[in-house]
């Protein structure tokens, strides 16, 4: 479990070690076979011709039955320092497979029969059968710790007797652990050596993974920017997950602001109905307020107090059906459509403003001929950007507006460099009364939006790098409503 | 050495020399049959015995040895060897065919014994009759204290080898005789005392892992014979030599190293013992 759950930092230079480790057991092991079959063959060739050797020498002394003799026969290849070739024992039977002679007879003794010997040897006798042997023959016993060499010892095509060599199984320990030796110093060898190639190797493979589990593993805390994630860029499999992850991501992000989009102007839409319905509520009494006094004024009589407190509350309640209004916008159809003199005059009213801050105003006008559009609101909307604009502007700033027509309607462009609106204001940046500090009431943007949206127009705000910019498209009414 | 000594050895020297050389027959070399009646396999030792034998003779000398006695006998009888040192008990077997020359003197007399020797691990054992149904090794079907003494013991019970022991073997030597009970091959064995004290001397681990059960009463300690075709100028000379030996340095040490102190003329008589159980035995 640990291991499923470890990094592919270390994953991969683990399975690089394992891998390593497993060909060098396989590798290891094949040799350690070839060895096995290759010190049994040379075993048995040498102890097989130990074996024609001493059995010829042999005959002689079973024929003239000379135990003594035969003794110091088997007895010889023990006495060299390298006792009999790794032989442990050396024994020849009789016919009646009794021990004639054995290089151990106290262990071994003479006229014993082999099975009585003990299991090893009573398996021995039983793999040797009945027959007598005239062959000679490696017997390998499964459970013994022992294998034999079996040599007859023939005269004449007379069976005299059997001559068995013992070797311990044990023979080959020292050699095989030697090479298991090398093998593993060949194979931490080459560990030393893969270990930092795989680890460099599976660090370079994991990393674009891991780069993208972290950049997915951000995925719904936020929507990782594509320059934060850094992806690996290929066209392997991790490099396509990459680009799929990119264009989800950028998925993401549109539906994000369409959603953020859709929630303002839902916002914006209950705002203007809870505005008009409250400004409705309070125009009736305030109309009803406000005859009373003129009323009262006209036949009254009021002595001077009483005029200068009626006149006070008049303008108070005039103030409130002010701001009402303005909150109230509504679409009051003009009689004129919007000519390129209309736009003309909003230039020259801007122009103090301009002077007064020392602006650079680009007027760009493509518009030359009378469009299907109220002219009044048309205006209120451009003076308003505008007003905005020169406002959000540093004194010796640039201005820039921008008026074309584009899809069946009226494109207005206002765009400006200064502070740019900070992104948690953008989204109410058209509620009323926002950011209503210094000058203005904070009602201009509400009002341009309500417009904007009485026209079945669209507004988009973008911010970025000192530039702000306000893009206000307006469809085109058809001629005959025109 | 003092002076008589060495102009003694040098006389003999001479006079063999000058005996001894008959017109075409001075290179013509002394031809000795040896038997391991002493420990005869120490080449060294024979080469350096058999150069002094040949500068004391003042011809060469040759030692012969054979796989058995019997081997030796029968060429000491075809006159194949000039002399021979055999057990008694060939010799009173061949007493007409071969003459005695010397009887080496061990611990000041011409005699020895037979030992039966057991394994050292076997601490029961304690006479011959122990051994029955085990495995006995015998030395040489001719020598008396390794094979006759035995035969005679059992044949004073009413027994014979065959039935008495599970299983005999030859090992054609006293010292193998000793190697096969050290080792297990044989539970017991019959060996020359002589050969045993001596192996016991330079050879202490091998005797030491056998135990010497019984020791029997002495007998004549085997001659040297010569071939009855041997000269009697040759038969001097050699006897005078074996004789000298005990006198001169070279020869003491020899002797040293045979652990025998010299060489008497010897009587037959010394080996009626042996003919008398030979006969008893059936073997005469």
């Amino acid at each position: 479990m640990l291991l499923r759950n470890l990094s592919f930092r270390y994953k991969i230079p683990l399975r690089a070690t394992v891998l390593v480790l497993i060909t060098a057991v396989l590798i290891t092991g094949a040799i350690l076979a070839r060895e096995y079959d290759q010190v049994r063959r040379d075993l048995f060739e040498n102890a097989e011709s130990m074996g024609r050797l001493l059995s010829n020498t042999l005959v002689t002394p079973l024929l003239h039955d000379d135990v003594w003799r035969a003794y110091e026969i088997i007895d010889s290849p023990f006495k060299g320092e390298e006792s009999a070739l790794g032989a442990e024992l050396i024994m020849v039977l009789d016919t009646q497979r009794r021990v004639y002679v054995s290089t151990q007879p106290r262990n071994y003794p003479m006229l014993v029969p082999l099975d009585e010997l003990g299991p090893a040897y009573a398996d021995l006798n039983r793999a040797l059968g009945n027959a007598p042997d005239l062959t000679h023959r490696a017997v390998d016993l499964p459970n013994a710790a022992q294998f034999h060499m079996v040599a007859p010892i023939v005269f004449d095509g007379v069976h005299l007797g059997t001559l068995v060599m013992e070797y311990p199984k044990s023979l080959f320990i020292p050699r095989f652990v030697s090479i298991v030796g090398r093998a593993a110093l060949v194979t931490l060898l080459v560990l030393v050596v893969l270990l930092p190639v795989s680890w460099y190797w599976g660090r370079r493979m994991a990393d674009p993974l891991v780069r993208l589990s972290e950049c997915m593993g951000r995925v719904g805390r936020e929507i990782p920017l594509e320059s934060e994630c850094r992806l690996y860029e290929s066209k392997d499999e991790i490099g396509r997950a990459g680009t799929q992850l990119k264009r989800m991501l950028s998925e993401l992000r549109q539906k994000q602001e369409l959603e953020r989009g859709v929630m303002a102007s839902e916002r914006l839409a209950a705002v203007g109905r809870l505005t008009a319905s409250i400004a409705h509520e309070i125009n009736n009494p305030l109309g009803g307020m406000l005859n009373a006094l003129s009323t009262y004024r006209r036949h009254g009589n009021p002595d001077a107090v009483t005029a200068r407190t009626l006149s006070l509350l008049e303008r108070g309640l005039l103030q409130i059906k002010e701001t009402v209004g303005a909150l109230l916008v509504e679409v009051r159809l003009e009689g004129h459509a919007l000519t390129p003199q209309d736009l003309h005059d909003i230039h020259t009213l801007v122009l103090p403003d301009v002077h007064a801050k020392s602006l650079d105003l680009v007027w760009d006008i493509q518009v030359t001929q009378t469009l299907a559009l109220p002219s009044t609101q048309v205006r209120q909307i451009l003076l308003n950007l505008l007003l905005n604009a020169i406002q959000a502007s540093e004194p010796g700033g640039k201005v820039k507006c921008r008026l074309r027509l584009r899809d069946g309607g009226l494109l207005m462009e206002v765009r400006n460099r200064g502070v740019p609106i900070p992104p948690e204001q953008m989204n109410r940046l058209f509620e009323p009364f926002f950011g209503a500090s210094g000058r203005g009431h904070g009602l201009g943007l509400w009002v341009t939006y309500q417009l904007v949206q009485q026209m079945e127009g669209r507004i988009h705000v973008q911010s970025t790098h000192g530039t702000t910019e306000f893009r206000v498209h307006l469809p085109l009414r058809d001629q005959e409503a025109a | 050495m003092n002076r008589r000594t060495l102009l003694r050895a040098l006389g003999a020297g001479l006079a063999t020399t000058l005996l001894g050389r008959p017109a075409g027959a001075d290179a013509a070399p002394l031809r000795i049959g040896l038997t391991p009646v002493f420990l005869d396999d120490q080449t060294a030792f024979l080469n350096e015995w058999r150069d002094y034998l040949a500068a004391r003779l003042g011809r060469p000398v040759v030692f012969v040895q054979r796989s058995s006695y019997r081997e030796i006998v029968d060429e000491v009888m075809a006159h194949r060897l000039d002399l021979a040192w055999v057990c008694g008990y060939p010799f009173v077997r061949e007493q007409a065919r071969m003459r005695l020359l010397a009887v080496p003197l061990y611990l000041g007399r011409p005699l020895y014994r037979s030992y039966l020797i057991v394994s050292g691990d076997d601490g029961v054992s304690a006479s011959l009759d122990d051994l029955e149904g085990r495995i006995f090794a015998f030395s040489d079907p001719n020598s008396n204290s390794g094979h006759l003494y035995t035969l005679y013991q059992l044949q004073q019970r009413g027994e014979n080898p065959e039935r008495f022991f599970r299983r005999t073997f030859f090992t054609w030597s006293h010292r193998r005789v000793v190697e096969a009970v050290a080792v297990g091959m044989a539970d017991g064995g019959a060996v020359d005392g002589y050969v045993w004290d001596t192996l016991s001397r330079i050879h202490p681990e091998i005797t030491g892992q056998t135990r010497v059960v019984a020791r029997s009463e002495t007998f004549g300690f085997p001659p040297l014979v010569a071939s009855v075709s041997l000269s009697q100028a040759d038969f001097d000379a050699a006897q005078s030599v074996l004789m000298e030996m005990p006198r001169d340095e070279v020869g003491a040490r020899l002797l040293h190293k045979l652990n025998l102190d010299g060489f008497v003329e010897g009587d037959v008589a010394l080996f009626d013992d042996i003919a008398e159980m030979a006969r008893a035995t059936g073997r005469l």
